[in-house]
């Protein structure tokens, strides 16, 4: 006999949610979720950060997910609210972002129905979250958001929506505490094969030409994987690369960085990825942004992968070495097998092959034509990252060139310092989740570098941010074009730039003044340092509108359709049309 | 691209042990779909209440690439706790149930009747116009007696989509 009291869904639900350790959820009321709301006016533990747009809520938990490590919260209402939410939990999804998203639901008497803001939640949510949940009995409802916990952040993380009925949340019933909620079925491996992490380091033992290749599922695995994959460079001496989403899962300043991977890495990573013999691929997926043409994917090596979840393993590209685990426990044993063996590196071979990647190098990819006149948007970047390294600053960014530009020139030393949204590429994703990673850490730099047209998806935020007092400085790359699709455009399809440039903008620094933040605008190169110095040192959110040369593309890139080693270098490369008509139908 | 139509593609039937919960057959055929993976037949029941388990056949074509990522999407589900390659993993027995209706009269009536006692079919309901054959077997063993039944006057078709289990004494 459980002695007990009974209480009403939502005090259980927030009972629920204090246990897990949440201290702020990201959300937006309406009529399916007012007993939750009723219950959090009540209480004072659990902050409620009030978005302006159920998207930006789930964007701005997936900010403080990824700046913090832990599992970001949403609430949000029935139908509209959680249709809202979709986006969010699919980009959660895909960039592998731990995270419950509690959505209201018309009461159970109702559902099926079409009720008043009835939607089938469950339904449309299902192949965009890790797993969801329909709670029909407030008795089921602590076990369920335990284990809604559980997975959004066990073994690959990802999203998890509870849909909680109106009924429900009134409803009396049991609460049930974490320790008694032991998963069925959900149990990932996080222990690799030893005799394949013992396969593995004899492997890179003997490489002549390696390479490691890290992903997000470092940072996510945490931070003991973060320092053994420092620890891994440091011990082999090995060149590596990074994804997008892998950026700061080692220090960008070691010598041994070679840059990003992939469509627009440098031409040194994409070179050694596709000359090496020994690939260790870490904690990333071989995605289609980082292969390019899968089948002249790096053609004479050796790859060992190491991924906790098993679908990416021989998903787009065939591994000679497969190890399923959690990067953290897997690193740990590779080390440990590499000094009990006393294997060692073949320093001869390691330095021709350094030899030949300062070769790559030197041919400084990634410079660009400087000017007096305009703004090059590279230099924009170069002079944000000069003026604020010492700050150590947390950036992130929208989805397009200037996002690209951001990766290439911004550097990190460390993880989660990084945000950006890479597997969805969600226009609209860089306000909230600066919102989000400011909320976690008030007292932190944090910029969202962002696009003209991106930063007006989700610009409603600007109203969160003075709401809740948080200082995102907004750095605007202001090119008055959807200047990655113009970039295609020109590439591909014979410079016609249909709907690609907008005429009309706002006044960014009159928006700015219109929530009540600071703003300004910065034409000449000359201004910029000041326009930055500017925005760093006043107090509170704030918008710098920096003019860019329209005109400039991303480069290096690799065409879609094409080889790591058909890389384009630069405006000079872009005559010899590259594009095969493969290519042309690839995204 | 499926790989079903590829010239290594091979059928293949997997077993699948998942908590009885709601949704969880809309997550695997959303998997299916979605991933453009083919489905040739899919059976789904109860098979341990207490433990609220049931059980999904999926028979399936695609390259071995192709059929070791299905199985470790459907093993990434969460409700899943198991997958069982039938094919692969040693031998298997594969059944299916089809009731089969013939509307005939004469010479095709009396043939239908004792193709249906070759195939040892059932007969389990007759008019003086019709019979309804229950018939039990391996897929190919049904095609054939519904292609004999065609020009018997076949009117209606009903299978259960092919069920399996492993031989010996090993449970799944
Ligand atoms: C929600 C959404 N819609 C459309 C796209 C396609 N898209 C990718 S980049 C881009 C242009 C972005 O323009 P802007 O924010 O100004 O950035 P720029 O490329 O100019 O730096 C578009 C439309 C997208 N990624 N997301
Ligand atoms: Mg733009």
């Amino acid at each position: 006999m459980s002695h007990e009291q009974d209480i009403n869904g939502a005090e259980i639900l927030l009972k629920a949610l204090a246990d897990q350790g949440v201290e702020v959820v990201f959300g937006y009321p309406g009529g399916a979720v007012l007993p939750i709301y009723d219950e959090i006016f009540k209480q004072n533990r659990l902050r409620h950060i009030l978005v302006r747009h159920e998207q930006a809520a789930v964007h701005a938990a997936e900010g403080y997910a990824r700046a913090t490590g832990k599992v970001g919260c949403v609430l949000v209402t029935s139908g509209p609210g959680s249709t809202n939410a979709v986006t969010g939990l699919l980009d959660a999804m895909l960039d592998s972002t731990p995270m419950v998203c509690l959505t209201g639901q018309v009461p159970t008497s109702l559902i099926g129905n079409d009720a008043f803001q009835e939607a089938d939640t469950t339904g449309i949510t299902r192949p965009c979250t890790k797993h969801n949940y329909l709670v029909k009995d407030v008795n089921d409802l602590a076990r369920v958001v335990h284990e809604a916990f559980y997975v959004a952040k066990s073994g690959r993380p990802g999203p998890v929506v509870i849909d909680l009925p109106k009924d429900v949340m009134t409803a009396k019933g049991k609460y049930v505490g974490v320790g008694k909620v032991r998963h069925k079925t959900y149990m990932p491996k996080v222990k690799g094969e030893m005799s394949a992490i013992e396969q593995a380091a004899e492997l890179m033992a003997g490489a002549k030409k390696p390479i490691l290749y890290f992903g997000g599922g470092v940072i996510n695995s945490g931070n003991a994987a973060i320092d053994l994959a420092g620890k891994l460079v440091k011990m082999t001496g090995f060149p590596f690369t990074q994804t997008l989403m892998g950026l700061g899962s080692a220090p960008a300043s070691s010598p041994q960085f070679l840059g990003m991977v992939g469509m627009h890495g440098t031409y040194e990573a994409n070179l050694a990825m596709h000359g090496c013999d020994v690939m260790v691929c870490i904690g990333a997926r071989f995605d289609d942004r980082v292969t390019g043409k899968t089948s002249a994917f790096s053609p004479h090596s050796k790859k060992i992968h190491i991924d906790i979840d098993p679908s990416s393993i021989n998903k787009n590209i065939m591994v000679d070495v497969p190890i399923v685990g959690d990067v953290g426990h897997v690193l740990e044993d590779l080390i440990r097998v590499w000094k009990a063996k006393q294997l060692h590196i073949d320093e001869k071979a390691l330095k021709s092959w350094w030899r030949t990647i300062d070769g790559w190098r030197s041919k400084d990819c990634l410079r660009y034509v400087r000017s007096k006149k305009v703004i090059k948007p590279q230099y924009a970047i170069e002079r944000l990252y000069e003026l604020t390294k010492a700050k150590d600053p947390i950036i992130a960014t929208e989805v397009g060139q200037h996002q690209m530009w951001a990766a290439q020139f911004a550097k990190f030393d460390v993880a989660r310092h990084w945000l950006t949204s890479g597997g969805l590429g969600t226009m609209g994703f860089g306000l909230p989740a600066a919102m989000g990673a400011q909320v976690a850490f008030p007292d932190k730099l944090v910029v969202n570098i962002a696009g003209e047209s991106s930063i007006q998806m989700n610009i409603q935020e600007l109203a969160t941010l003075m709401q809740e007092r948080l200082a995102v400085k907004i750095f605007i790359m202001n090119n008055q074009y959807l200047g990655m699709v113009r970039q295609w455009q020109e590439l591909l399809h014979g410079g016609r730039y249909a709907e690609s440039h907008m005429d009309v903008h706002p006044d960014f620094v009159k928006l700015a003044e219109a929530y009540g933040h600071k703003g300004r605008r910065v034409d000449k190169p000359a201004d910029l340092d000041d326009a930055i110095m500017e925005m760093i040192e006043t107090p509170g959110a704030f918008i710098l509108d920096v003019r860019t040369d329209a005109s400039e593309n991303v480069f290096p890139m690799i065409p879609a359709g094409a080889a790591h080693n058909e890389m384009l270098m630069g405006p000079e490369d872009e005559a010899g049309n590259p594009s095969s008509e493969d290519g042309m139908v690839l995204v | 691209m499926t790989g079903a139509k590829h010239p290594h593609a091979r059928r293949h039937t997997i077993a699948v042990l998942v908590d009885n919960e709601p949704g969880v057959l809309a997550r695997v055929i959303g998997l299916f779909s979605g991933r453009g993976y083919n489905i040739e037949s899919l059976t789904v029941a109860e098979v341990a209440a207490r433990e609220n388990l049931s059980r999904i056949t999926i028979v399936t074509s695609g390259t071995a690439q192709i059929i070791e990522q299905i199985k470790a999407q459907l093993s990434r589900l969460v409700p899943v706790h198991k997958v069982v390659d039938l094919t692969t993993d040693g031998p298997a027995v594969e059944r299916e149930l089809a009731l089969v209706k013939v509307a005939s009269i004469g010479d095709k009536r009396v043939e239908a009747l004792r193709i249906a006692g070759i195939f040892r079919a059932h007969t389990v309901d007759a008019t003086n116009e019709s019979f309804v054959f229950e018939i039990v077997g391996r897929s190919d063993k049904i095609d054939a007696f519904v292609n004999l039944m065609e020009p018997l006057g076949l009117v209606d078709v009903s299978r259960t989509g092919v069920v399996a289990i492993a031989r010996g004494t090993q449970p799944l």
